[in-house]
Formats: structure tokens, C-alpha cells, sequence
């Protein structure tokens, strides 16, 4: 048994090592001098710390990355504080009360889940044309306001608060709105942290959209900004190219191992359904 | 549960943004792969189910199907043993289990684009990290991206390392879901360890597998960013897989009636797909509840 354990752990760790090495080797190649050639593995601790990359790729160069950092935040943090509002409105509205046509409509929204993307790119592009908004931050953020996803995960939060609850805030005199806002939202804090790392991680990480709903450069997002720097330095400087990457990674994984036990369940959860 | 339409409000800015970016683009997608759809002139005639029927003599789109059907077959079973593995290493009774589970999920929230220029470096040739390694040991350098005999396999690999995490989780999740009683039981009867895992975790996992292979064959369909950040579909189209390709119809020909028509059949056969395995996985089911 002692010897299966031993086995495991040395397994486990090759694999940690494995997956780490890419992104250990990111990081200290960003810390080499701009311009010099890819290091040897064996001369990968720079020798002299170049921090000044960081301030170098995000302010002084011709491609505004410190402009893609903050458009990338801003994006995020509406949507964000957007999607946990109305989505968990939703999530409260299908759990706790029979309406009619209430089956019918949840049902479109799991039916989205399938279709989501592929197929909705291109007509989602021609009416935010239609209605002026492409290259600005209506095009980035407002189709990302609502996740059916999220909708469906807060659903099964919400349904499995006891009624007893409600109806004691009831007959203290609380409005629908008071109860949901003030009594089922607070409650669902664990929830609601699945469902804010997910959007996060989601838009912080989406590539398709931005690079075709923005044009200017003043408006894209790191994501798509990073995709710019690496053309713009060509394959030739890889110590500045890997400052970039570093920039737009350390947010998610900020966000990531901050909340990743809300995140963990909730992967599960679409798993189970 | 109250018998009430207050419902309604509550549910209402959701069901608007599902009808406005959901609903209304998949018919407008229908529409549009009616017409020839000149999006930089805005000139449009229509033209019925004329692009689906030169869809279906379209040698470039079949062409990228093939490929993509290809990279799914080295991806999704290799991304679903790799994730069946080290879910079972991990769901041991452990210490750090849960320390290494976080750490294997991380290249899966990590932006794609960073990820892409992180494995642009793992294969380059001469000084890319697995021709150190090859040289190292006295092999020639293999300019993987660029050789059309590895490009394919070099993205399917490089899919199986991102898709790790989040497909360990779900097996680490069926794992645990597996009835105790059952397992004591067939320990009593002197079961060995092999002989349980093939005749009682693997069968009892179905649901998991059926999972996590619908999501990755549709997760395989989709692949862009890798795609359009390392190879461009080259060489010789060896890499073009049919994601990549809907993106150059619309956005580098802007021939989005085309791309229409395209997405529409993808979704199509995803559909198809997914159902076969759903049959097959539950035909298996079946089987082992005879026997």
C-alpha cells in the first residue's frame, strides 16, 4: 500500500511538472533582456532581471497594451455584476414560482447551451452592424449579460431553499423583489461566487467575439490585443512576447485560485445535471 | 412554490437576452444561408437552398470535416483516458490530492491565445522544449507545426493537456457518485482490484463517459484558436479543421451565406453524433445489465 502511494505521488508530480513547465518557462523568459534569443534550458534564470518588460510591453510600445488591459477589466466587471443580477433573477423566478409557460421557456433556455456560439456568430454581427454597435463596448458586453448556463446553476441553488423561509419573510411584509435581493441572493453567495468565476473566466478568455466585433485598436481586449502583439514583434522577440502572455494570464489565475472551490462545483454540476 | 406570474418579471431581462442573441440569430443564421450575401457591398439575392447544395460538392469544406474528424479521433479518446487516469490517481484517500487537482486545471482558465504562443515555443524546431529534449538524446530536430505527417497529432496532444482539468473533475465527481455497498460486497466475493475496475467502475461510469465524450467531440468541432494562432490550417490543410475554415469563409472571404449554410450542417452533424453516442453508450448499458 505504502508503495502504490509512492507510485502516485511520483506520478502525480511528473504530471504537475509536465503541465507547469510551459508556463514556468513563460515567466522567465519574460524576464529576460528584450530582444534576446530564446534562452538554453540550462541558461533559462536570466541573468540580469529585466522587470522593466512589464512596464515597457504594457506602456511603451506602439501596441497599447496598458489600453487592452483596462478595456479587458472594464468588459469583465460589467458583465460580471450584469450576468449575476439577471441571472440570478432568472434562476429565482424558474425556481420558486409556477407561472405559465414556464417549462416551455426553461426549456429554450437548455436548448441554447447546445447551440451557443456556432451557429449565432455571424447573424449577432450583422444586426449589431444593423444598429451601429460594432467597435464599441455595447458589442462586448451586451450579448454577454445573461448565461443560460448560470441560469440553470443558480436555478438549482434557489430550489433547494426550504419555503418556510420565504413565507416567514412574507408575513413580515417583504416584497417579491425584497425577498430575492435581500434574503435568496445573500444565501446564495457560494453560487453566486461559481457563477462570477465562470463569467469571468469566460469573457477574460473569449477571443472569437472580440476579434470580430472590434476593429480599432483602441477597443480590443487583452485577449485579442495579445494575438496583435504577437504579430506585431514577429516571432523575433520572445522575451516581450512572454511579458504579454504573463500580463493577460495573471488576472484569471488570480480569479482562479481564489474562487476555484465554487469553480470545481460548478463543473460538476454541469456534469450531473 | 407560488402559483404566481410575479414569475415573469423576475425571469424577463434573461428571456429578452435569450430571444434577442439566441433565438432570433439561429433563424436569422437560416435566413441568411438563403441568399448570396455580399457583406462588404451589402448586396443580397436570394438564391434558396442553392449554397447548401454547393455545400455539399464543396471540396474544401469535406475536406476540413475529414481533418476534423481525424484530430477528433486522436483528441477525444486520448483527452478521455488521460482525464480517466489521473482521475482515479487523484480520488485516492490522499494527503494533496485537492492541492494537485487545482494545479491541473489551470492551463483550462488560462487565456488560449498565451496558451497557443506557449506550445508555438514547445514545438519549434532546434530550440522549442521537446526538440531540446529529442536533440539531447542524439534524435534530429522534428519541426512539428510545419510537417504535415504532425501537425495534426501536435494540436490533438496539445488539446488533451488543456482539456485535462475540467475532465478529470467530472470523472473525479462519477468516481465518487459509485456505490461503497457494491464494491464491499464484490470484495467479499474476491474480486482483485483489475477485476473490479473492468467489470464494475468502468460500466458504473458510463454516464461520465457518455458525458464527457459528447462535450469533447463537440469541443473537437469547435476548435479555433489553436488553429488560427499556430498553423493557419497549414501545412497543406493538414490543420485546417472545419472551425477555423467557417471563420476564413465569413471573415476572411466574407461569404457569410456560405458560412451560414456551414454552421447549420455542423451543428447538423454534432446533433447526429451525439445522439450515436448517446445509443451506443446506452445499447453498452443494456448489455452489462443482462449479462
Amino acid at each position: 500500500m505504502r508503495a502504490k502511494a509512492l507510485f502516485t505521488y511520483l506520478g502525480l508530480t511528473l504530471l504537475a511538472l509536465f503541465l507547469a513547465a510551459p508556463f514556468i518557462w513563460m515567466l522567465l523568459v519574460s524576464l529576460h533582456p528584450s530582444r534576446s534569443p530564446i534562452p538554453e534550458l540550462s541558461a533559462l534564470l536570466p541573468q540580469n532581471w529585466a522587470w522593466e518588460n512589464y512596464g515597457i510591453v504594457l506602456f511603451r510600445t506602439e501596441i497599447p497594451v496598458g489600453r487592452f488591459f483596462f478595456n479587458s477589466l472594464f468588459v469583465s466587471a460589467v458583465v460580471v455584476a450584469a450576468q449575476v443580477l439577471v441571472c440570478g433573477m432568472a434562476g429565482f423566478g424558474f425556481a420558486r414560482y409556477a407561472f405559465r409557460g414556464r417549462e416551455a421557456v426553461f426549456g429554450l433556455f437548455l436548448a441554447s447551451m447546445m447551440f451557443a456560439g456556432a451557429v449565432t456568430q455571424i447573424p449577432v454581427f450583422l444586426m449589431m452592424r444593423e444598429w451601429g454597435w460594432l467597435d464599441t463596448y455595447a458589442a462586448l458586453i451586451i450579448p454577454g449579460i445573461s448565461s443560460a448556463f448560470n441560469v440553470f446553476l443558480l436555478r438549482q441553488f434557489f430550489m433547494a431553499i426550504p419555503q418556510e423561509l420565504e413565507e416567514a419573510a412574507r408575513l413580515d411584509g417583504a416584497s417579491d423583489f425584497h425577498i430575492f435581493a435581500r434574503l435568496f441572493m445573500p444565501m446564495a453567495r457560494p453560487a453566486v461566487a461559481t457563477c462570477a468565476a465562470f463569467s469571468f473566466i469566460a469573457v477574460w478568455t473569449d477571443f472569437f467575439w472580440p476579434l470580430i466585433a472590434t476593429q480599432s485598436q483602441d477597443m480590443r481586449t487583452l485577449e485579442v490585443g495579445l494575438s496583435i502583439f504577437r504579430a506585431g514583434y514577429g516571432t523575433t522577440n520572445w522575451p516581450l512576447q512572454m511579458t504579454a502572455a504573463v500580463i493577460t494570464l495573471v488576472p484569471v489565475l488570480l480569479v482562479f485560485l481564489a474562487l476555484q472551490r465554487h469553480f470545481v462545483r460548478g463543473v460538476t454540476l454541469g456534469g450531473i445535471k | 412554490m407560488r402559483k404566481s406570474q410575479t414569475g415573469w418579471w423576475f425571469i424577463a431581462p434573461a428571456s429578452l437576452h435569450l430571444l434577442v442573441f439566441a433565438l432570433v440569430p439561429v433563424a436569422y443564421a437560416a435566413y441568411v444561408s438563403l441568399f448570396r450575401w455580399d457583406i462588404l457591398r451589402d448586396e443580397r439575392t436570394f438564391v434558396g437552398l442553392d449554397q447548401y447544395q454547393r455545400l455539399m460538392a464543396d471540396q474544401a469544406f469535406w475536406g476540413a470535416m475529414g481533418q476534423t474528424f481525424k484530430y477528433a479521433l486522436m483528441a477525444v479518446p486520448g483527452g478521455l483516458v488521460a482525464a480517466l487516469l489521473v482521475a482515479l490517481a487523484v480520488s485516492q484517500p490522499l494527503k494533496g490530492m485537492a492541492w494537485f487537482r487545482t494545479l491541473f486545471y489551470i492551463p483550462a482558465v488560462s487565456s488560449g491565445v498565451a496558451i497557443a504562443m506557449l506550445w508555438i515555443y514547445v514545438y519549434l524546431p532546434e530550440r522549442g522544449l521537446i526538440n531540446t529534449m529529442l536533440m539531447g538524446l542524439g534524435w534530429p530536430s522534428i519541426d512539428f507545426l510545419n510537417e504535415s505527417g504532425w501537425a495534426l497529432p501536435a494540436l490533438a496532444f496539445m488539446s488533451v493537456w488543456v482539456g485535462l482539468g475540467p475532465r478529470m473533475i467530472i470523472y473525479v465527481a462519477g468516481l465518487m457518485s459509485l456505490p461503497v455497498t457494491v464494491y464491499e460486497a464484490a470484495s467479499l466475493d474476491g474480486a482483485s482490484g483489475w477485476q473490479k475496475f473492468w467489470r464494475m467502475t468502468m460500466p458504473l461510469l458510463a454516464p461520465t463517459h457518455l458525458f464527457v465524450l459528447v462535450t469533447s467531440t463537440i469541443g473537437a468541432f469547435q476548435t479555433f484558436t489553436p488553429v488560427y494562432m499556430m498553423t493557419n490550417g497549414r501545412p497543406m490543410g493538414t490543420t485546417n479543421l472545419v472551425g477555423y475554415h467557417i471563420y476564413v469563409t465569413a471573415w476572411e472571404n466574407f461569404n457569410v451565406s456560405a458560412a451560414s449554410a456551414q454552421s447549420f450542417v455542423l451543428l447538423f452533424l454534432l446533433g447526429l453524433v451525439s445522439l450515436a453516442q448517446f445509443r451506443m453508450m446506452r445499447r453498452r448499458l443494456e448489455g452489462y445489465d443482462a449479462s
